[in-house]
């Protein structure tokens, strides 16, 4: 006899979502957020990709009712959001932090007021205020800028203020608003660890929007694809990224992994290297790379990488190498036969 | 010998008119900022509040107070003065003195100011705002706790030019006889060929507008900085 398994109810759940602005002068309706469908599980890290204008900004404003949707239903925590008056959001958004790509600290108040600011909200006691900010100043690793002005810290400083300040109130969803997109590469890093440990250590289930497939990649456990207001595409991360279906996921996908030579690539490779062109796609789990050379070796046919690499995420790898084979054609056909059999090959 | 100031002035036995002119002045000016400058921020919430994307974005109330602003805004002082005279015989029981002018002054400067606040009230970024109601912040909270402070530097050099304007103003009270330094040139010195006077007093003025400016700018600068 089997029992039924008990699915966790996901932490935020989405049905038949739509946002649409009203037409006005000059502009027809726009649709920012198209039938979307997405559950998000508790503990954990949901990149939302796409293009400026895909509707990610506005899909991430509606979890916590920014935006009103204009029909559909959103479960937060089990919180039904859509039909809720401001007055009625405004105690769940204290459970629900926010982070912004503009980093958005008062510049009014230093950096233990802007931490402050959320718990006087909350109508935290003043002890608890200081032990909180005290601790999550800690944690992000700034214990000297409690009297510091925001105008007078680094980037990746005001956004780890942003993150200490979007925890005081230990939400159980953070919402991640291309959180790095205005730091330069390293800090980006640093601030993509800190959310990492954010939800490893509190448990915070995060939301990040990000154009940026790099952060996905590093931060994220699944990922949805977003395009024109509709996600066209969802899953784990490792799937997503070792076989995307939909073109703009290719295109996504390509920005930080190679696939195939495109057309001009090609055309150089080829006034370099002699041979037949074959791509093999690696994946956990399947033949290795050692499997792969060995057929090759077998029957003495001279090979080369000419395209692509081995990528890990999650700690899986896979990879697309493109392989120049030359040798007899016979022997090149046989292995290729043969190649077809053990992994997916394509002939470019 | 070419004189460019007579000799024969009266400055000398006019100076405790022209310190008591001064503290005219200076009452007047500073009743109309402490009034006319509240009720125009209360006017400059209003319009930044109600206006398109606002936090209390309401059409209606925006128009009305839109319509209001730039109707009373553009008359020119020395008519409005005497345009408003009934309705100064109705709230402070004179049409003409000292209280009919800082009416009038209250009434004009309140609405230059709702302009010039709401300028600055507009320069907060609507981020820092959208992060407020990202915490659960109340509307009203919002306006008072993160909109106010966040434009407080540009809105200390707003009331500073203010301050300015209204000392200009406050130099047509001579008209309804409400005296102050500005119609105290007039007489004593325009009127009566003295020039002497009349270039005392606004020395007098230029040192007061200088002081207030130079507050103003290290008043904002200072919160500015930080």
């Amino acid at each position: 006899m089997t029992h039924p398994a008990t699915v966790a109810e996901p932490l935020v759940r989405l049905r038949n979502v739509t946002k649409t602005y009203p037409a006005a002068r000059g502009r027809n309706e726009v649709r920012a957020v198209d039938d979307v469908d997405l559950d998000i599980a508790a503990g954990d890290i949901q990149a939302i990709v796409g293009y400026s204008g895909a509707g990610k900004s506005t899909l991430v404003r509606l979890l916590n009712g920014l935006e009103p949707a204009t029909s559909g239903s959103i479960q937060v925590g089990g919180t039904e959001l859509v039909g809720l008056r401001e007055r009625q959001l405004r105690p769940i958004r204290l459970g629900i932090g926010m982070i912004f790509q503009q980093f958005n600290l008062f510049e009014s108040r230093t950096v233990w007021g802007n931490l402050a600011y959320p718990l006087q909200i909350a109508g935290v006691a003043k002890a608890e205020q200081q032990r909180r900010i005290s601790e999550l100043l800690h944690f992000v690793g700034l214990p000297d800028k409690a009297h510091t002005y925001p105008r007078n810290l680094s980037g990746g400083q005001k956004q780890r203020v942003g993150i200490a300040r979007a925890l005081t109130t230990n939400p159980s969803l953070l919402l991640a608003d291309e959180a790095t997109s205005a730091l330069d590469p390293e800090t980006t890093h640093e601030v993509l660890r800190l959310l990492k440990r954010v939800n490893e250590e509190f448990g915070t289930t995060i939301v990040a929007i990000t154009h940026e497939m790099e952060v996905v990649r590093e931060l994220a456990d699944h990922v949805a694809v977003m395009e024109n207001g509709r996600v066209v595409e969802s899953g784990a991360v490792y799937d997503v990224f070792s076989s995307p279906k939909q073109p703009v996921t290719r295109r996504f996908v390509g920005t930080v992994v190679d696939d195939e030579p495109d057309a001009e690539a090609l055309a150089a490779l080829r006034s370099r290297h002699p041979g037949r062109f074959v791509k093999v796609e690696l994946r956990e789990g399947g033949p290795r790379q050692t499997d792969i050379f060995a057929v090759l070796l077998e029957r003495g046919i001279s090979f080369e990488l000419v395209f692509g690499g081995i990528e890990e995420i999650q700690g899986a790898t896979f990879g697309n190498l493109t392989l120049a084979l030359d040798g007899p054609e016979t022997s090149v056909d046989e292995a290729v036969r043969e190649l077809a059999a053990l992994v997916t090959t394509k002939e470019v | 010998m070419l004189t460019v100031l007579p000799t024969d002035t009266r400055l000398g036995e006019l100076w405790p008119d022209i310190w008591q002119a001064t503290g005219e002045t200076l009452l007047m000016v500073a009743l109309t900022m402490l009034i006319g400058g509240t009720l125009g921020l209360l006017l400059a919430l209003g319009l930044y509040l109600t206006r398109k994307g606002g936090l209390y974005e309401n059409v209606v109330v925006s128009v009305v107070l839109n319509v209001l602003v730039n109707f009373f805004r553009p008359i020119p002082f020395i008519i409005f003065i005497a345009a408003v005279q009934p309705a100064a015989r109705l709230i402070v029981g004179t049409g003409i003195g000292f209280s009919a002018v800082v009416f009038s002054l209250i009434l004009a400067s309140m609405f230059g100011i709702a302009r010039i606040i709401e300028q600055n009230l507009v320069t907060v970024p609507p981020g820092v705002i959208e992060a407020a109601r990202a915490m659960g912040a109340s509307r009203a909270r919002i306006a008072a706790t993160v909109v106010l402070p966040e434009a407080l530097a540009p809105i200390i050099l707003g009331y500073t030019f203010a301050f300015v304007a209204v000392v200009d103003m406050s130099a047509v009270a001579g008209l309804i006889a409400g005296g102050g330094l500005g119609s105290f040139a007039q007489t004593f010195g325009y009127r009566q060929y003295d020039p002497t006077v009349t270039w005392v007093c606004v020395l007098i003025l230029v040192a007061l507008v200088q002081v207030i400016q130079l507050l103003g700018n290290t008043l904002s600068s200072r919160i500015m900085r930080r």
